[in-house]
């Protein structure tokens, strides 16, 4: 009998270790065209308009890196969560309370006008902090599960948010469940002009290297990823766990916050239910695409960003649900997960005598 | 205060607590079976998802809620496969495994749902579930009513408590399972085949959470809305730790979560207590993560959760 067995590997090509993602991505593809087909879709179709529409115009591409925008800074969360193995699931809701802080001061004339765009910056990484650090003291402290609190508190905020939107937040002049829109001087401004490229693209783009330096070369970023590696060992070596694991919980919460900042002093202005279609939990897929290496996760969210702003347009020509756009985030995280093996293992043929 | 109570506690809301707790029941014991086998699915929430959709959709196009449910049933299963391939099988991360299924279940169940159904104005319903009151203990006072006036799939509910007991702690198969579960390499050394106990789980583990899907898309409503789990799947995980992996102590916190849950929905409609309902819908989820606070300290999972068994790797 011939079966199928792993192997470890002795070493892993440098090659083998670049292309994984792409063949994560490809698998994913031809996995999710058998949708297409279902569909009653010609599958080259629906790619090309999947693929290519958010790079047909200026605008769409403009448009492609403001949604890739939320997009970095969850990944990049996440990325640091999972360094240190603190189960973030919640950048969902850490996004939603960086979002809620910056509108709540953007909206009000409690600050100098100058003062606005970075302490919106300020309060939102805070309320984000905040809102993963309390999983995160809960885990260190009462030894409860991340998973859970960090997703539970995700339905949390929902319905906190829409309380208040529903309530004291709600716009007198629409009557809608939104939030006032944020002062003139709150929004962050365009770096191109006639296009809503804002600054927030811009800061995703700088977090992305400091991250990459933080987790890479600095004392705490090294501490992060020992703890991730051996809880066990950084004890026994001196490192103080608890700690460790809240500094990643804060930093990882505050990346997500800012993803929420950006989405409401560039893009939306104020506060909604659909603020977020998700990006949390994109991050965790960026994340894990980014193989957990920060400067990945810049092509990873461009990626998914694209297929997000073609979704909408191919679903248009052909027909093919919008919602294609979520199996193929579920879908790559499986294979990208698969495909990581084979940096360990590789497949071997063996003869069995039956 | 007597007021209060009189208003609410009355035969109607233990009805609903009772309904309430079905779906969790079923996906709790469902996160069970793969808990106490080693394996954390956290695909449930996708899972319940994708087979409140298939189950809806079949029983929708053939007419009848039973083969709708056997739908759901096979979905489930056909996941708790795939989460055997993946972490069984391949030893891969249980977390980001789950965390996979749950995104292509609940994406999955919105693409498929559209593809169906497209955008119609009004939502497609079926006529769901009735009750079958029980011939004679339904007539019994107070808990007639309560318990035995129900959907057939909350009296089968109410069997799988006892039989998943029994099933556990009282059959050759069920000390394998959580042998396998605690310590993989003594069952494998008795013989058990820790991947093919760890599947049967899994299939388990599915089939229960196609049932709690079921339910909410063929009992509890009429219809399939993309909020129709919200959260219930991982409230179960949550429910299994405050349970301390006992079926019985799990289903007692799922009769608690709905007990609150049932509250909740009551003060909200009630106006006694004037706040936004959102506030009420956050109710139950807070206090759950309250709870796990309160026992999460004491509380000792499966010595093999979260651990892939490879053989030639001790």
């Amino acid at each position: 009998m011939i079966a199928l067995r792993l192997e470890r590997r002795d070493y892993t090509p440098v090659w083998l270790n670049l292309m994984l993602p792409f063949l994560a991505i490809l698998a994913a593809l031809v996995l999710c065209s058998g949708l297409i087909v279902m569909a009653g879709a010609n599958v080259f179709s629906a790619y090309t308009e999947l693929f290519l529409s958010a790079l047909s115009s200026r605008f769409n591409l403009v448009e492609t890196l403001v949604k890739a925008t939320p997009l970095i800074f969850t990944g990049l969360a996440v990325t640091v969560a999972f360094r240190a193995k603190f189960w973030n699931i919640g950048a969902e809701g850490q996004l939603l309370a960086g979002a809620m802080a910056a509108a709540f001061i953007g909206a009000r004339q409690i600050m100098p006008a100058w003062g606005l765009v970075p302490g919106m910056i300020i309060a939102g990484g805070l309320a984000g902090a905040f809102w993963a650090a309390i999983p995160a003291f809960l885990k260190t402290r009462f030894k409860v599960d991340d998973v859970v609190t960090t997703l539970l508190l995700n339905f949390i905020i929902f319905y906190g948010m829409m309380a208040l939107l529903d309530g004291p937040w709600k716009d007198p002049l629409s009557g809608y469940p939104d939030s006032p829109d944020i002062r003139m001087e709150a929004e962050f401004p365009i770096l191109l002009k006639a296009t809503r490229l804002h600054l927030g693209v811009l800061l995703a783009a700088l977090a992305t290297p400091l991250v990459w330096v933080l987790m890479r070369h600095t004392t705490l970023g090294f501490a992060i990823n020992a703890v991730g590696e051996n809880a066990k060992a950084a004890h026994y070596a001196g490192l103080n766990i608890t700690g460790v694991m809240m500094a990643a919980a804060l930093f990882s919460g505050a990346l997500a916050g800012l993803a929420g900042v950006g989405e409401v002093a560039g893009l939306h202005f104020q506060v909604m239910a659909g603020l977020s279609p998700g990006y949390g939990y994109t991050g965790i897929v960026i994340a894990m695409l980014a193989r957990l290496n920060p400067l990945g996760v810049i092509p990873a969210a461009v990626f998914f960003a694209m297929i997000i702003t073609g979704a909408e347009a191919m679903s248009r020509a052909t027909g093919v649900p919008v919602f294609l756009a979520d199996v193929i985030q579920g879908t790559a995280l499986i294979t990208m997960l698969i495909a990581l093996l084979f940096n360990q293992y590789r497949l071997r043929w063996t003869q069995r005598s039956a | 205060m007597n007021e209060i109570f009189n208003q609410i506690f009355q035969i109607g809301f233990f009805t609903a607590v009772i309904r309430i707790a079905t779906p969790l029941t079923f996906g709790t014991l469902g996160e069970l079976f793969a808990e106490r086998a080693g394996i954390l699915n956290l695909g449930i929430e996708g899972i319940m998802m994708l087979a409140a959709m298939t189950g809806f959709s079949t029983a929708f196009f053939s007419g009848s809620l039973w083969v709708g449910v056997l739908a759901a049933v096979v979905t489930g299963m056909l996941a708790g496969l795939l989460m055997g391939v993946l972490t069984v099988s391949l030893g891969l991360s249980q977390h980001v495994s789950g965390i996979g299924i749950t995104l292509l279940g609940s994406g999955l169940s919105f693409f498929f749902y559209r593809l169906i159904f497209g955008q119609p104005s009004s939502i497609p319903k079926i006529n769901a579930f009735a009750t079958v009151p029980l011939p004679f203990l339904s007539s019994l006072p107070v808990i007639g009513p309560i318990v035995f006036n129900q959907f057939a799939l909350v009296y089968l509910a109410m069997a799988v408590v006892p039989a998943s007991a029994f099933i556990l702690y009282h059959t050759p198969w069920g000390l394998n399972l959580r042998t396998v579960g605690e310590n993989p390499y003594a069952a494998d050394a008795a013989g058990v085949s820790v991947h093919l106990t760890r599947y049967q789980a899994l299939l388990i583990s599915g089939a229960l959470m196609g049932l709690a899907g079921a339910f909410l898309s063929m009992a509890q409503y009429n219809a399939y809305t993309f909020g129709v789990i919200s959260g219930r799947g991982w409230v179960c995980i949550a429910l299994i730790v405050f349970g301390q992996w006992s079926p019985w102590k799990s289903t007692a916190g799922a009769l608690l979560f709905a007990f609150i849950d049932a509250l909740q929905l009551r003060l909200q409609a009630s106006s006694l207590i004037d706040l936004p309902y959102q506030i009420f819908l956050m109710m139950p989820f807070l206090l759950t993560i309250v709870g796990m606070a309160m026992v999460s300290r004491n509380a000792r999972a499966p010595a093999a959760l979260l651990k892939p068994f490879r053989k030639e790797e001790r």
